[in-house]
């Protein structure tokens, strides 16, 4: 209910920021075009002029500049730590150094130079070559602290349970386990089914990457992790690869060939359920990415508002609203990973199923 | 949008991170937790399965109990009752032994009494003979002297003798 009030806000509030800034949806287009196929002079020209009139501020810039991914990590204005850039070229090998390199004024180093667009590219001066970049960008490396964190935090947990056995859980470990045993009883169990063990750990561990990295991304100057989507996208195939090695073969069956169901509609069929088994990891994809991006966005507005109308007066209404909102992504946060995960066990609950006689056309 | 184009990068990283958590977390982590839940769920169980079977003793016991204290109520009532039956039988043997003494000593008197009476009869009628005879002796010597003196007597004892 929640999730379709916020998703039209964010509709109306994106609706808004397109018409009231024609310049940024010119800007947008220009973009588009200069992601695929760089173009560095304009880019240039881009660049200089901005830098004179300072009092011209863009809000669609600032968003799209902080729920994008970055070669840096900017805490605030000016407080930025460099973060190392690793590239992949198949002439030059594998290349290693800071991102601070870049901070000249042609935002290049050894051949290679930083496009400050909409998203930061790397891109090879020399534009016959190509370059992969592998740099621990500022997502990467909020990653690896959230990974560290849940190592830390399980590792603590799971050591509680090995020093005092058969005790009642106490202090952090007791905190832990409620999430735990919710998504065991309530989140793996009744959807997987009798095999739900061998899932376990993978569910778990999707359910607190997911929320922990929609927390840490709320925390100001944080990543917008699970806003991304090569980590959607990475966490649905992962889903996508597990339902379809586990299938059972009613699963495939029921694929190709439907039971119940008139030859005569089977052309329609078939493809039918072939896309719906492509639009489960698409679904869970765009939903994570959407919801945590979209409360970014509204978030990022809100402050925004403060630097369109330059008021002071307006700064504690716009800030009680934010911390509203704020609120609202902290259950946004669990609310999403719980999905992520309930969808990803009924996925693997419906591919392992016995009998798909059953509920033939109820759950595609 | 760039935003909807995943960066190569970002994909490889998460891809290594992600797994090696899945890992990871699995054998340091998940493991020890799910089977420390475990553990404690089978303990609980355990315990509350004991604590049945203890009711389900208890229980038997009280109506073990409850019984004993019925066959031991039923089993005094009994005796009492017996008792009283064989106290009563007493008595009413004691009656009738007592009836029978009684009539025994009553049939024995009168026997006696009968016996005595008889005795007197005999010896009055002894007497009477010896009487009728000292009366008859007089009588004799009298009529040798005076006949109506004799007869005078004679009448005198007649009138006498029936009284007897």
């Amino acid at each position: 209910m929640l999730i379709h009030i916020r998703r039209y806000f964010t509709i109306a509030i994106a609706a808004a920021l397109l018409i009231s800034n024609p310049l940024r949806a010119q800007h947008e287009i220009i973009d588009t075009t200069a992601a695929e196929v760089p173009n560095y002079e304009e880019h240039a020209e881009q660049h200089s002029p901005g830098h004179d009139e300072e009092e011209e501020f863009n809000i669609g810039e600032m968003i799209m500049h902080h729920i994008a991914d970055s070669h840096e990590w900017e805490f605030a204005h000016g407080l930025v730590a460099p973060l190392p850039v690793i590239l992949y070229s198949p002439d030059r090998g594998v290349e290693v150094f800071m991102s601070s390199k870049f901070h000249n004024d042609q935002h290049e180093y050894n051949g290679y130079r930083l496009t400050h667009d909409e998203k930061e590219v790397i891109v090879p001066v020399d534009e016959s070559r190509t370059v992969y970049d592998f740099s621990i960008t500022k997502n990467v490396a909020s990653m690896l602290i959230s990974a560290v964190l849940l190592l830390l935090i399980f590792g603590a947990v799971a050591k509680a349970y090995k020093t005092r056995p058969g005790k009642a859980p106490r202090g952090f470990q007791s905190a832990m386990e409620i999430i735990i045993l919710f998504i065991r009883d309530e989140v793996v169990k009744p959807n997987i089914g009798p095999t739900y063990e061998k899932y376990l750990p993978y569910m778990l561990t999707l359910f607190f990457f997911i929320l922990i990295n929609n927390l840490l991304g709320l925390l100001p100057g944080a990543a917008n992790l699970t806003g991304n989507i090569a980590i959607t996208l990475t966490l649905a195939v992962l889903t996508f690869i597990i339902v379809h090695i586990n299938a059972n073969k009613h699963y495939y069956m029921h694929l190709f060939k439907p039971t119940g169901v008139p030859v005569a509609l089977l052309p329609v069929m078939v493809p039918v359920e072939i896309v719906g088994v492509f639009m489960k990891p698409f679904s869970l994809m765009v939903r994570l990415f959407a919801n945590i991006t979209a409360g970014h966005i509204i978030l990022l507005s809100l402050f925004g508002l403060i630097f369109i109308f330059k008021s002071l007066a307006l700064a504690p209404v716009v800030s009680l609203f934010a911390l509203f909102m704020n609120f609202i992504e902290i259950m946004v946060a669990f609310i999403q990973a719980f999905i992520f995960t309930l969808l990803s066990c009924m996925y693997i609950g419906s591919a392992i199923e016995d009998n798909h006689e059953a509920d033939h056309g109820i759950g595609h | 949008m760039s935003l909807l184009t995943p960066a190569i990068g970002l994909l490889f990283w998460m891809l290594v991170v992600f797994l090696l958590l899945v890992v990871v977390l699995r054998t340091y982590a998940w493991k020890p937790i799910i089977a420390g839940l475990k553990d404690r769920e089978h303990e609980i169980q355990s315990a509350l399965d004991l604590a049945q079977q203890t009711k389900a003793e208890m229980a038997k016991l009280q109506a073990d109990n409850a019984k004993q204290l019925a066959e031991a109520n039923a089993s005094r009532d009994r005796i009492i009752r017996e008792a009283k039956e064989a106290a009563d039988r007493m008595i009413a043997e004691a009656r009738d032994k007592a009836a029978v003494e009684g009539q025994k000593v009553l049939e024995s008197a009168r026997e006696t009494i009968r016996n005595e009476q008889q005795a007197a009869i005999t010896t009055m009628k002894k007497e009477i003979a010896a009487l009728s005879l000292q009366i008859a002796e007089q009588v004799l010597r009298r009529e040798l002297s005076d006949k109506t003196s004799q007869e005078k007597l004679v009448a005198e004892l007649a009138s006498n003798a029936h009284l007897n």
